[in-house]
């Protein structure tokens, strides 16, 4: 006879794969959550129980515009990251191929990837006014640094002895950038691209909500004035959601990018 | 002149593919002036399959990249058919000893890799790749990439990516360095083959005696620091060759020929390298 559980759970479930670990992960987690508010362990005001964050979820599409934020948010992390991403692969260039721009600057750029960058908000939003411009520059400035120094750091780590085949070929220097220096640091510079965007994200967000102007900081920031705890916990959750949104596209983006190269 | 026609006693009314004229590269640095390659001359004839044997730090890889064009700026001539080489020329090809291969390209992509940036279509390209593959006995791997694939394979794919550029001469750095003694012995077999039907010349930089005696019509030993040619021995063993005539009597004799010369140049390589460790 097999043992019960079996019976209770489909058997792909329980065989580890990393599908079910993470399903299993997110309903444990779920689970104590659940158990921690409804038994009073956490303040069911401060930290509502899963049962009541979730059922937000349709009233944050009809009386908060939901979709509106999501795409706001989205549109203004792709813009900010886009952006990021072609100075911060130029800058990274440059780094790269001026040696003593490189060693004075290179420091710098890694200091300033390290720097709360958010707070700057107040004089971004003096140069651009209250609007989509303060929160994109804000974003863009954000993700450049990660970019710039792993574009560097990529090219810098080219094998010299593939820049040498190049040359008995007699490439073009375009030729060694588009077929030897570009594919041979990409998998670095993606990730560059990746800290970017969630730099970019969080900036992003950030922004919305210390300015208080559209998108999801926005839609989080009014919930929570509201004291729609749950609403804003379910808010939250559409926040990851784009992350784990922006995640998808670069992967595939790389995975195109690198049997493409 | 003495030396020169020391070097080229057979063929001395034929123009040579290559002729090394009197060329010297020194390097500085730091600690001074590093002549690495002392007035070398020397003859290469079209065909011809020669070797250079020395101790580490010899320059032999500075007089490679030198005819090969990575180094452009020298005493001296390089000569191509009359022509002089300063940088790179299609008509010379390379093969490194570091690992080589693009890792993002297939087998097959990294040989058709120089027939893509000199423009040539897709399909020609593939297909002369195909035959590349083949003659360096890759056929059904294709597709792998570098990574799937051994140590000797990606050697063979290296070479046969600077044979698609059909190249009048190759060069070769310690080609096989990387690679084990049976490897290694199996793919100097497939050189010779490889070498014997495309007739190119030649020019393989080893430290092992017992292959450049395998492959070469001609040895030539290069003196400890500065780099200078010391002695060239003309290795007059029957073609076609394999590793099998490595056990003949004849073959030794080349073999303890050659070594009884380098042996000098080895230990003073050894020394300076010690002394150097011991001031350290
Ligand atoms: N770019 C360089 N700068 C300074 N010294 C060099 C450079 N390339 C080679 N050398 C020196 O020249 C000598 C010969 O080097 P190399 O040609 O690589 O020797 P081999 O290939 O015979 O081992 C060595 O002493 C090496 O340190
Ligand atoms: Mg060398």
């Amino acid at each position: 006879m097999p043992p019960f559980e079996e019976n209770l759970m489909p058997a792909w479930l329980l065989k580890p794969n990393p599908i079910s670990a993470r399903f299993l992960f997110l309903a444990g987690l779920l689970a104590v959550w659940e158990i921690a508010s409804v038994a009073g362990l956490m303040s069911r005001f401060i930290v509502p129980p899963p049962s009541e964050i979730f059922p937000t979820i349709a009233l944050l599409f009809t009386d908060y515009d939901l979709t509106g934020s999501f795409l706001r948010t989205f549109g203004e992390t792709f813009a900010a990251a886009g952006l990021g991403a072609l100075g911060g692969m130029l800058g990274g260039w440059w780094l790269h191929h001026n040696r003593v721009a490189g060693k004075a600057y290179t420091d710098w750029v890694a200091a300033i990837a390290a720097a709360p960058l958010v707070l700057l908000f107040p004089l971004f939003l003096v140069i651009f006014g209250r609007n989509a411009a303060t929160i994109v520059a804000m974003g863009t400035v954000a993700s450049l640094p990660p970019v710039v120094l792993k574009t560097k750091e990529g090219l810098d780590n080219v094998r010299s002895v593939l820049v040498d085949v190049g040359r008995t070929f007699g490439l073009t220097r375009w030729q060694q950038v588009k077929m030897i220096m570009f594919p041979a640091s990409l998998p670095t510079i993606f990730t560059g691209l990746r800290l970017g965007l969630v730099f970019a994200l969080i900036n992003v967000v950030g922004v919305e909500y210390l300015i208080g102007f559209g998108g999801m900081g926005l839609l989080i920031a009014e919930l929570g004035d509201r004291f729609e705890i749950a609403g804003m916990y379910a808010a939250i959750l559409f926040v990851i959601l784009t992350s784990i949104c922006f995640f998808y596209l670069t992967e595939k983006l790389e995975t195109w990018l690198l049997s493409a190269r | 002149m003495s030396d020169m026609t020391a070097l080229d006693n057979t063929a001395a009314d034929t123009l040579p593919t290559l002729r090394i004229d009197r060329v010297t590269k020194s390097f500085h640095t730091a600690k001074g002036k590093i002549t690495a390659v002392d007035d070398v001359s020397l003859d290469i004839r079209q065909g011809e399959f020669i070797s250079i044997i020395g101790p580490s730090g010899c320059g032999k890889s500075t007089l490679m990249n030198m005819v090969g064009g990575l180094i452009a700026d020298f005493d001296g001539q390089i000569l191509l058919d009359g022509k002089a080489v300063r940088g790179c020329q299609p008509s010379i090809g390379m093969v490194f000893q570091e690992e080589s291969t693009f890792p993002w390209r297939t087998a097959i992509e990294n040989v058709a890799f120089p027939l893509e940036a000199a423009g040539m279509e897709r399909d020609r390209r593939v297909a002369r790749a195909r035959e590349l593959l083949d003659l360096v006995g890759l056929t059904g791997f294709e597709n792998h990439y570098p990574s799937e694939l051994s140590g000797g394979m990606r050697q063979r794919i290296a070479i046969a990516r600077t044979l698609a550029f059909e190249p009048k001469v190759l060069l070769m750095d310690e080609p096989f360095a990387a690679l084990d003694e049976q490897t290694r012995l199996l793919l100097g077999d497939k050189v010779v083959q490889i070498q014997q039907q495309l007739r190119q010349t030649t020019l393989l930089i080893t430290h092992n005696i017992s292959e450049a005696v395998h492959l070469s019509d001609r040895v030539l030993i290069m003196t400890f620091r500065p780099g200078r040619i010391k002695r060239v021995v003309e290795i007059n063993l029957p073609r076609p060759r394999s590793s099998e005539m490595m056990g003949s009597e004849k073959f030794a004799k080349f073999v303890a020929e050659i070594w009884h010369d380098l042996r000098e140049e080895a230990s003073k390589g050894l020394r300076e390298s010690e002394a150097a460790a011991a001031a350290r």
